[in-house]
């Protein structure tokens, strides 16, 4: 990557009383690209996204954001970052053109009324300005949330789950979005429980229990969890899956349709058991290239919720 | 890559902004309006305490035992006597002998008043030589004292009036004798238009604070405040932003609470308008700073409604208002120094009823003054740019 980086942190680590949240972190993010944020509930992407953009001060670790330091500058980063909240955090009773007037007042912003209106006209929303935003439904107040971090031109966004609760066309509409911005050279960290969207990440980070397990292009985010994927085809997968679940070696059972994918990361264990169903010959099997969607099956199947646990499970990163 | 377009705002400045603290301040208003029922509350509660409190304290007791002690007895000592079983003021249970007597009545509590008329009552009358009317007095319920001796006057003058008729008649005007009150176990001697001028630093205190304290809570309970920080606004812009609209209110309350302390309870105002402006503005600024400090210890609405009312009991029972400052233990009284309160109890009195001027609030200002340079300070010590 010869792009710059807008983000550089290491050793990012939080701790809440006795529990560390977020455990020696690091990040690299380039230029322009978009950088999905994965992880269980409670795996600490709020909080990091919060150190990233000085709302919380980090208790070890260092790094810049936008070329300013995470400790001492924040006010310097707050004025180019856009920082989407994952629970609304506009005024419910301000109507929908005062929030967008309020922020642009925030970051003292030329052309004010100008810029509110295009924003207005963009949304859709033009027609119902007057209307309290804490009336709007779900998806809707998403997308008044991001017009308004995008007011005043950021460079760099940082978006905590953007899209829960809007319906698939909005989400496509915001993911054609944020490609458009991400073209223009805004740099994009989102974080997100959905595949769908971490596929359109040009790289993706894996956060468990506060630490990071896995982090790269997307492409190479199969090679890095490191899964062997065998395909079953044949009669009596339910069976076959429930039986499967118990056979040494094999870590994910995911049906797609008529097929089985079987997954491991011990490929020695797992192809032992292969063989030895193969010779009862009553399926078909293939090994898979395993692609981005078992990995994200296995990344987020293998992590529970992490608030239930205090202390994370030996987890071989 | 260098294709950034044109800086779509001012070069970042670390100072002040003016425009960031009027768009706070615009927004704190709107809401403000919105809030129906707190913008209700913020005008009717001083209304409703001050009839609350004015007219439960106003309420002129009646019927209040009396003793006598007889220093004269003739045809107008005997008038007086009369004129006071009737009137509703006094229930007059008896004479007592020498005033030891009469104290040891008082203290027992078996009776409110003892008068004492003086020997040769009816002759020092007649020879126009002002005799005294004596009323000891159990002050510690103080608003029966200016009542009972508005009322011992009324009585003694109407029985002067009926029995010196003919040549003996006085001529009309000021009665030819004087009452004193003697008041036993409150020295400050408080009556009713004492109590509604304190009231006023009650009823601010209440609700400045508590209502500050919950605007600034709320904004962190609704996850507003994440919002907020998470711009370049900085935190002084938004603790002015967000008090200001509540000297507002303020105003607005004493505004209404002056109207009504003026035609209701007929309070005089007899010092400068001045020196009232400044000890209010000053205390109305103390109470804010309190809610601010409040809002930076307190997780929601609740906890900070909570935390202000804690604040208010202090405000009642040791600024004097409840009991006179000057009776209350040494330590009460070292508390009560660091009640804002206090002074401003001082400041209203001094101005509405003892005519005072800014010379005469002077130390009360200071010590306002000092207890608002602590809070805030504190609080703005308190207060964080971040989350944690
Ligand atoms: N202010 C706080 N005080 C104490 N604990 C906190 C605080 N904020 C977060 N935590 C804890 O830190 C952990 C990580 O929280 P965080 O919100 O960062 O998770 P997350 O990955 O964003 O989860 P989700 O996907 O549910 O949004 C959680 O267990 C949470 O309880
Ligand atoms: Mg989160």
């Amino acid at each position: 990557m010869s792009e710059p980086l807008v983000i550089e942190v290491s050793g990012l680590t939080k701790r809440f009383g006795e529990r560390t949240v977020v455990d020696h972190f690091d990040i690299r993010v380039p230029k322009g690209a978009i950088y999905g944020f994965l992880g269980p509930n409670g795996s600490g992407k709020t909080t990091t996204i919060r150190m990233l953009c000085g709302l919380l001060t980090p208790d070890e670790g260092e790094g810049t954001c936008l070329g300013f330091d995470v400790r001492h500058e924040a006010s310097r980063i707050k004025e180019e970052a856009g920082y989407m909240t994952q629970k609304f955090s506009l005024y419910e009773d301000l109507s929908i053109r005062e929030n967008l007037d309020f922020v642009a007042r925030m970051y003292r912003l030329d052309r004010r009324k100008e810029r509110v209106q295009v924003a207005l006209d963009e949304l859709g929303l033009a027609d119902r300005a007057k209307q309290l935003a804490g009336t709007l439904s779900g998806g809707w107040k998403q997308r008044l949330a991001l017009a308004a971090c995008l007011l005043h031109e950021p460079k760099l966004l940082l978006l905590d789950e953007p899209t829960a609760g809007v319906d698939p066309k909005a989400r496509r509409d915001f993911w054609d979005e944020i490609r458009r911005l991400s073209a223009k050279g805004v740099t994009v960290l989102v974080s997100t429980h959905y595949m769908d969207e971490a596929v359109q990440c040009d790289f993706i980070t894996y956060i468990a229990y506060g630490k990071k397990l896995i982090d790269g292009p997307s492409a190479m985010i199969p090679a890095l969890v490191g899964l062997e994927t065998w395909r079953v085809e044949g009669p009596n997968l339910g069976a076959l899956a429930e039986r499967l679940k118990a056979e040494p070696g094999v870590e994910q059972v995911a049906r797609f349709g008529a097929v089985l994918h079987i997954s491991g990361t011990d490929k020695p264990l797992l192809n032992q058991t292969v063989e030895r169903l193969k010779a009862e010959e009553t399926h078909h099997w293939s090994l898979q290239v395993a692609g981005l969607e078992e990995a994200f099956i296995y990344l987020m199947a293998g992590a529970r919720d992490n608030f239930a646990l205090d202390t994370p499970p030996e987890i071989a990163a | 890559m260098s294709g950034d377009g044109a800086p779509a705002r001012k070069p970042a400045r670390t100072g002040f902004s003016f425009r960031r603290f009027g768009a706070v301040l615009t927004k704190e208003f709107i809401q403000m309006r919105r809030d129906r029922i707190t913008f209700a509350m913020m005008i009717g509660l001083p209304l409703v305490q001050l009839f609350l409190f004015g007219f439960a304290i106003n309420a002129d007791p009646h019927h209040l035992p009396t003793l006598v002690e007889m220093g004269d007895n003739g045809p107008l000592t005997r008038a007086v006597i009369a004129g006071m079983q009737q009137s509703d003021y006094f229930d007059f249970k008896g004479e007592v002998a020498g005033i030891a007597a009469g104290e040891e009545v008082l203290r027992r509590g078996e009776a409110n008043f003892v008068v004492v008329i003086p020997q040769n009552f009816e002759r020092d009358v007649i020879r126009g030589r002002m005799p005294e009317i004596l009323i000891a007095a159990d002050a510690s319920d103080p608003s029966a004292v200016g009542g009972a001796a508005a009322a011992l006057s009324g009585i003694v003058s109407v029985a002067v009036r009926e029995v010196l008729t003919g040549p003996l008649a006085m001529p009309s005007g000021a009665p030819p004798f004087s009452v004193t009150v003697h008041r036993e176990y409150n020295p400050e001697g408080k009556t009713s238009t004492n109590i509604v001028p304190g009231l006023l630093a009650i009823i601010l205190s209440m609700t400045m604070v508590m209502i500050t304290a919950v605007a600034i809570v709320k904004e962190t309970e609704r996850g507003t405040m994440e919002m907020l920080i998470a711009t370049p606004v900085r935190p002084f812009e938004v603790m002015l932003g967000k008090i200001l609209p509540y000297v507002f209110v303020g105003y607005v309350q004493t505004i209404v609470f002056l109207i009504a302390a003026a035609v209701i309870f007929h309070v005089p105002f007899e010092g400068s308008w001045l020196a009232f402006f400044l000890g209010f503005n000053l205390y109305i600024v103390v109470n804010l700073a309190l809610g601010f400090l409040i809002s930076t210890a307190s997780r929601n609405q609740m906890q900070a409604m909570q935390l202000s009312f804690f604040t208010i009991l202090p405000s009642i029972l040791l600024s004097g208002f409840m009991f006179p400052f000057a009776g209350m233990p040494g330590w009460a009284q070292v508390l009560g120094t660091g009640v804002p309160a206090t002074h401003f109890l001082r400041i209203i009195r001094a101005v509405m009823l003892k005519g005072g001027d800014v010379a005469d609030v002077g130390p009360q200002c200071l010590a306002l003054g000092i207890i608002l340079v602590v809070i805030s300070g504190i609080a703005m010590l308190r207060y964080r740019q971040t989350l944690d």
